[in-house]
């Protein structure tokens, strides 16, 4: 399952997350171990209550953990105030939500240019934040829809300007949280295809999901319970990319 | 993040909600012209009164008497101010370049078929013209002969020139001013009014011929040769103060009343000018607190709106924060949108301001003077007010939980 030659993006010791104070107090997580590694694609499933959405918040560092450590790309980032979490957050990760969080009234381009407005190393100081975004979309397949305002797109459309935005700082991580959950199936699997893609080309990517038939396209899966992990298996069948009608017939 | 990304950003913060962004800069839009144009009316106000002040002759002293000192049948002249005053003073003081005296009456005025009723009688001296700057249009003004021997000569008013006489030339024709018949000599050019008082409608004449011809004979008696005022004017290079105090030590003698019991009073041009600054003062210090008023209550809108804008906006700010906005960045935006929005609406506000000034001028016949300090002091205020009023709901924006925002419906 661990393959030590790949350098780790994730490493947590013991996250413990608890919410609360005295008698009401609630451990979100209870120590939480994991490590992931470079180009995985890892799905992480669980009941409402499992602590998925906690550990995706610390993951994506937008949220301190009460106790243990979190290193991010080898950095210790347990412990960073909120400026420079709001750093490691538009340099070394990107987000895909399941509601897309697109600014309303805002061009996709202007939506996909966000983060490069709150870049501030410049690091892809060459070439225009225009271009850089146009790129982008062009890559999620949306370069007739750069002009186009969310409420003119469908939900696929904007899950595509989404994950064009989670792509133009060039994280080391895409934190997808339930990216089909807003989406009909079959606008579902073209972005879970989109997904796959973005893997094969190197990108790790940890999901969140609470369905089946979308976690199988993770390589590895982790069951979470009661804030802890409960399992942590690799992906049996991987589909790559998927034929709907088997994906649907192995949900079933 | 540099300025010109924050500038950036709230520009589209605004542009995206372009009705409300103007409503909420209407506050301040205005409060600012008010201030401009209120500063403008008043400053206005002054201005002409300062010139109808001035207008009056420079370097006039006015010397007035006051009744409260009035003596029924005593030899001493019988208070106020005699026309042998003006005489003493003309004798007797150094410094001054003229004295005229005033004595006024009311009359029917006839010429040919004309007739005028309770036209201003003005009996004056020679140097009338030139203290109280008044122009001829034709002919002359009467003399010192003419005063001593009580010609029956006027001066007309424009005006009242031509209310007599319409286009034709009164210069040699006769009129009768009560039953008295008198000779036309000159006519001034048109003055206006200065304060209350109508030069052109007033016919003028030797103050004797009023003391001869239009006084009671029973106030005559008891009055003596009683003026309204002697107005003195100073010669150049002359030292006011002097003036007055050799005038003040002249007439109290003449009067033989004590300095602290005096039956005159002296003013100078200064002193009304004085009088008239600190009540144009006071009414702009009202207006300042007025103006000042609307701004804050322009600035609380701001805030208003921002507070609103920031709870609607709070998915917004989550995705802002997720994408890597500090909260540094978040502050700044929503600070730069509310200094935007005071700061444009300041710009609108200027512009309502002059242009409202200048049509109150030009249609409500109110003279206006746009002052440059009140444009300044307006857009400061205004700028002022949006970063104090735009630093809570900013900060309010900055503090948000990133998760909290971006689950907020």
């Amino acid at each position: 399952m661990d393959n030590p030659e790949q350098p780790a993006i994730i490493q947590t010791e013991e996250l413990v997350k608890i919410y609360g104070v005295g008698d009401v107090q609630v451990r979100a997580l209870d120590g939480i171990s994991l490590t992931i590694r470079e180009n995985e694609f890892v799905a992480i499933m669980g009941a409402s209550g499992s602590g998925k959405s906690t550990l995706m918040n610390i993951i994506g560092c937008l949220d301190h953990p009460t106790s243990g450590k979190y290193y991010l790309a080898g950095e210790d980032v347990s412990n960073l105030s909120r400026v420079q979490l709001a750093i490691i957050r538009n340099q070394r990760l990107g987000f895909v939500f399941q509601s897309y969080n697109l600014l309303a009234r805002t061009s996709a381009l202007e939506n996909v240019m966000l983060p490069l407005l709150y870049n501030r190393n410049g690091k892809h100081g060459t070439i225009s934040a225009k271009e850089q975004a146009i790129e982008a979309l062009t890559a999620v397949g949306l370069a007739d829809r750069i002009r186009h305002q969310p409420h003119e797109m469908s939900g696929g459309q904007m899950q595509r300007v989404a994950i064009a935005r989670a792509l133009i700082n060039d994280p080391v991580l895409i934190l997808a949280d339930e990216p089909t959950g807003n989406l009909d199936s079959r606008t579902g699997f073209e972005i879970m295809g989109l997904l796959s893609e973005l893997h094969q080309r190197g990108r790790t990517i940890v999901m969140v999901t609470h369905e089946d038939y979308i976690a199988a396209y993770a390589q590895r899966i982790i069951h979470l319970r009661d804030g802890k992990i409960d399992t942590d298996h690799l992906n049996g069948v991987l589909h790559r990319p998927p034929l709907q009608q088997e994906v649907l017939n192995e949900s079933q | 993040m540099n300025p010109s990304k924050v500038v950036q950003i709230a520009w589209q913060g605004l542009a995206r909600n372009k009705l409300r962004s103007l409503l909420t800069m209407l506050g301040v839009i205005i409060g600012v012209a008010a201030v401009i144009i209120m500063i403008a009316i008043s400053a206005g106000t002054e201005a002409t009164i300062k010139d109808q002040i001035t207008g009056l002759g420079s370097n006039l002293i006015y010397v007035r008497g006051s009744f409260s000192q009035i003596r029924m049948g005593g030899s001493a002249p019988a208070g106020g101010l005699v026309f042998d005053d003006a005489a003493a003073i003309a004798d007797n003081i150094d410094g001054i370049q003229g004295v005229v005296v005033e004595m006024s009456s009311s009359e029917t005025v006839k010429a040919g078929t004309v007739n005028i009723d309770s036209v201003t009688i003005q009996g004056t001296t020679p140097d009338f013209p030139s203290v109280r700057d008044m122009t001829l249009a034709s002919g002359r003004f009467f003399t010192d002969d003419e005063l001593d021997s009580k010609r029956r000569v006027a001066v007309l008013g424009s005006t009242l020139a031509e209310e007599l006489f319409g286009e034709a030339d009164p210069i040699g024709e006769v009129i009768t001013v009560g039953d008295v018949k008198m000779t036309v000599i000159g006519v001034f050019a048109a003055r206006g009014m200065v304060g209350n008082t109508d030069f052109d409608s007033t016919l003028y004449t030797p103050i004797t011929v009023v003391f001869q011809k239009f006084t009671f004979s029973m106030f005559a008696r008891m009055m003596g040769d009683s003026v309204n005022m002697i107005y003195v004017e100073l010669a150049e290079g002359a030292d006011m103060d002097n003036v007055i105090l050799q005038m003040t030590l002249l007439l109290a003698k003449r009067h033989n009343v004590d300095l602290d019991s005096l039956d005159f009073t002296i003013t100078t041009q200064e002193d009304v000018i004085t009088t008239q600054e600190s009540t144009t003062a006071t009414f702009r210090q009202l207006l300042a607190w007025v103006a000042a008023v609307s701004l804050v209550v322009g600035g609380i809108g701001i805030m208003n709106i921002m507070l609103v804008s920031v709870t609607e906006r709070t998915r917004e700010i989550g995705i802002r924060q997720a994408v890597g906005a500090s909260p540094g960045d978040i502050r700044w935006q929503f600070l730069s949108e509310a200094l935007m929005l005071s700061l444009v609406g300041g710009l609108l506000g200027i512009a309502g301001g002059v242009g409202g000034a200048y049509l109150f001028e030009k249609l409500g016949d109110l003279r206006t003077v746009v002052v440059p300090q009140s444009i300044l002091m307006a857009f400061a205020s205004a700028a002022a007010v949006g970063i104090f009023f735009g630093f809570y709901p900013a900060n309010k924006a900055a503090l948000l939980d990133p998760i909290e925002a971006l689950r907020h419906e």
